[in-house]
């Protein structure tokens, strides 16, 4: 019965498989949804959703397949149309204006109306109605409803059905693929750091402690070493002003979250507009240039380099040696100047704040060739701190799903 | 099924006359499971209201016997889950609090080699005997115990990237072997285990199959209410109303950095009714803002907001 309801949610990149519906027949098997919808929705969203970022998929999917067996009730929507229909007829005192607020009422407000109708049915009709016979897949199975209804202090707490609470979409602001706040980002950077051994000897090394002691012929000797501690080191460069403006706050957010960061030795960050070209910039204000082969001169080639650009650009300030007139004439193009940034560092990645769909047939295309690129959201950041902690350096052409 | 009449939700507690309901409804026989063995179900305590989500998620975790992994703001009773459980249970908690240098292997079993060491050399003790210089962790502990027990996992995002990974084989079979003796333990009753996260990390994909998962919301007001009640069953309605309309106001103030939870709010009431307070305005003359906001930025964007710039005397 579920089986179409796991597919609507691959379909929305949920991660289900086997485990996952073997693990919810069992449960359904000893009852544990109650058999009503509501106990379902529960039941379901504990075992199949492994990750806050998957509920407003989650809850997609389970509107979208079960959006059909709600309206089995159709004999008492059609009552709650003719209940509005009726409302509509006999204004009694209601102003033209009243009317017009009447009409306005958006789906959400309809939904929760038909719930409220469907409470009140059921309080008055004792069940008798035949749809909520059908206990055994009806979404209006009514158990505990009775307990509950004795008790309740008023207010709707604790009383949305399941599609009500899917409906609501209170996990949007978790998925991950949209773009999330500072700390969010930083848990993602986490990811980044290494662990070596290195420093002030302060941790008591046991299994060497052992060892020596054996050799001294069980005279005690303690070993101590140097703790581990992270010994990533990043280097950040941001593209600003013109087209990259739109996204100053976001980019603004990955600087706070990077310099936040307590999990790296180090982290530089400088600045360029447009491309690189000869020279990074202290401030965004593009104070302070610092030129490149003294800037590749101090990092030596372990640094992690993270590009954040939208990459787009006219084709000949990337290509052409008057790309951009900065110290004049003989420089080479900015293109020559990322290849050397490439070539320099081990490990390095473009975040992109365009859209995936964007970067085909123009200069995104060609600069996706030179470096890996990610799109700048929290997905993309984690599939890029994932290529550089453990990725192959690879050219690759544009990814786009 | 159909005559199961276990509730939906949570039993509201701290009601007047809803214990008698409440106890009724404990007492209540489950008609035996077609194939899975019998379990009790939970229902939340006296002192800790849950919703159906949570409930739903909690069974589910006894039924199949699989960790419980819970995450949500801080605040929001994540740990006091797993004391709930064991005393709705009664079953004895053990509390395995990770730290960052903690390894998956503490949590199994420690050999003291240090004292072993220090005992041959000084002829204390039977050094032969290696089992006594081991010393079992949580959760080897729980494994060997005689009855269920709850063992909680707390804050497993703590600790190194890799520690939820070393722990999935132990956590699926429920038992491991000491290598140092040769002995291996394995659970008589499979322990109810519940691991809670911050989100300081996120979990191994292989780690999150194996387990239940539950987020849990913040309480909406109604919720809110009944937990207040519970732990300050005296207080007055007018001033609880007052204090939850300023407290959910407080949250939807989005300069906030850190804001304030449900232990904030228990906390900041405890305070206001020592202190004899029995009326509340939301401005810069709100008593005790301290015990609701922690960060020095917050502060300011209170008064900044509710003041005029004028600094409140918190």
């Amino acid at each position: 019965m579920f089986l179409g309801f796991f597919y609507e949610l691959r379909r929305r990149k949920v991660p289900v498989g086997t485990g996952e519906a073997i693990a919810l027949a069992r449960a359904l098997e000893s009852g544990l949804h109650e058999s009503a919808l509501d106990g379902f929705y529960h039941v379901a969203r504990s075992l199949l959703v492994h990750s806050e970022a998957h509920l407003d998929a989650f809850d997609q999917a389970f509107l979208a397949h079960f959006k059909g067996i709600e309206e089995q009730g159709q004999a008492l929507a059609d009552e709650l149309l003719a209940w509005l229909k009726e409302a509509k007829e006999h204004p009694g005192n209601l102003t033209p204006e009243e009317l017009a607020m009447l009409e306005q009422f958006d789906a959400a407000r309809l939904l929760e109306m038909f719930e409220e109708r469907q409470r009140e049915q059921k309080a008055r009709h004792d069940g008798g109605n035949t749809w909520i016979g059908t206990a055994g897949t009806s979404p209006f199975g009514n158990q505990g409803r009775a307990a509950r209804e004795g008790v309740r202090v008023g207010g709707a707490g604790g009383q949305k059905s399941a599609l009500q609470i899917a409906d609501a979409r209170r996990y949007e602001t978790y998925r991950d693929d949209v773009v999330l706040d500072t700390r969010q980002l930083g848990v993602a950077l986490r990811k980044l750091r290494a662990f070596t051994r290195e420093g002030a000897f302060e941790e008591l090394d046991l299994e060497g402690t052992i060892e020596q002691t054996a050799r001294n012929g069980g005279e005690l000797e303690v070993v101590v070493r140097p703790p581990r501690r992270s010994n990533t080191r990043v280097l950040l460069l941001m593209d600003v002003g013109g087209s990259m403006t739109p996204y100053a706050s976001l980019v603004s957010r990955l600087f706070s979250a990077a310099s936040k960061s307590t999990h790296f030795k180090e982290l530089r960050t400088h600045y360029f507009h447009n491309c690189v070209y000869g020279k990074l910039f202290e401030t965004h204000r593009m104070d302070d240039g610092i030129p490149v082969h003294q800037l590749l001169s101090e990092c030596n080639r372990g640094y992690k380099l993270i590009l954040v650009g939208d990459a787009l650009m006219a084709p000949y300030e990337l290509v052409s040696s008057w790309g951009y007139s900065l110290g004049g004439g003989d420089n080479p193009p900015g293109i020559a100047w990322l290849m050397q940034l490439k070539e320099h560092f081990e490990k390095s990645v473009w975040l992109n704040p365009e859209p995936r769909q964007t970067w085909r047939g123009n200069t995104i295309q060609t600069i996706s060739q030179i470096f890996d690129m990610f799109p700048l959201t929290l997905d993309g950041l984690g599939e890029a701190v994932q290529h550089l902690t453990r990725g192959t350096a690879r050219r690759g052409p544009v990814r786009s799903r | 099924m159909v005559e199961l009449k276990v509730p939906g939700s949570y039993v509201p507690t701290g009601l007047p006359g809803s214990s008698r309901e409440r106890s009724s409804l404990r007492n209540v026989t489950l008609p035996p499971m077609s194939s899975s063995p019998e379990f009790r179900r939970f229902q939340g305590t006296d002192r800790y209201l849950i919703n159906e989500a949570l409930q739903a998620a909690v069974n589910c975790a006894l039924a199949l016997e699989r960790p419980l992994l819970v995450k949500g703001e801080p605040g929001t009773g994540k740990t006091l889950l797993a004391e709930a459980i064991a005393e709705a249970l009664g079953m004895k908690l053990l509390t395995w609090h990770v730290k960052s240098t903690t390894r998956a292997q503490d949590g199994l079993y420690v050999y003291d080699t240090v004292q072993r060491l220090y005992d041959s050399r000084f002829n204390d003790g039977d050094v032969r005997d290696i089992k006594r210089y081991i010393k079992l962790g949580p959760l080897g502990e729980a494994f060997a115990a005689d009855q269920r027990v709850v063992l909680l996992i707390d804050e497993v995002d703590k600790a190194d990237l890799e520690f939820p990974n070393d722990l999935l084989h132990e956590l699926d079979r429920m038992r491991f072997r000491i290598t140092e003796t040769n002995e291996d333990i394995s659970a008589r009753e499979r322990p109810v285990v519940l691991i809670t996260s911050n989100n300081e990390k996120e979990l191994p994909d292989a780690f999150l199959r194996r387990c239940v998962f539950h987020f849990i919301d913040f309480p909406e007001q109604e919720l809110m209410r009944r937990i207040v009640a519970v732990h300050h069953p005296k207080l007055e309605q007018s001033l609880v109303d007052q204090a939850l309309k300023i407290f959910y106001e407080l949250r939807n103030l989005t300069r906030l950095r850190k804001r304030p939870s449900t232990s904030e709010l228990v906390d900041w009431l405890a305070v206001l009714t020592s202190s004899g307070v029995s009326h509340l305005t939301l401005d810069e003359t709100l008593p005790f803002v301290g015990a609701l906001l922690k960060r020095e930025q917050d502060i300011q964007a209170f008064s900044e907001q509710f003041a005029k710039g004028r600094r409140s005397r918190a």
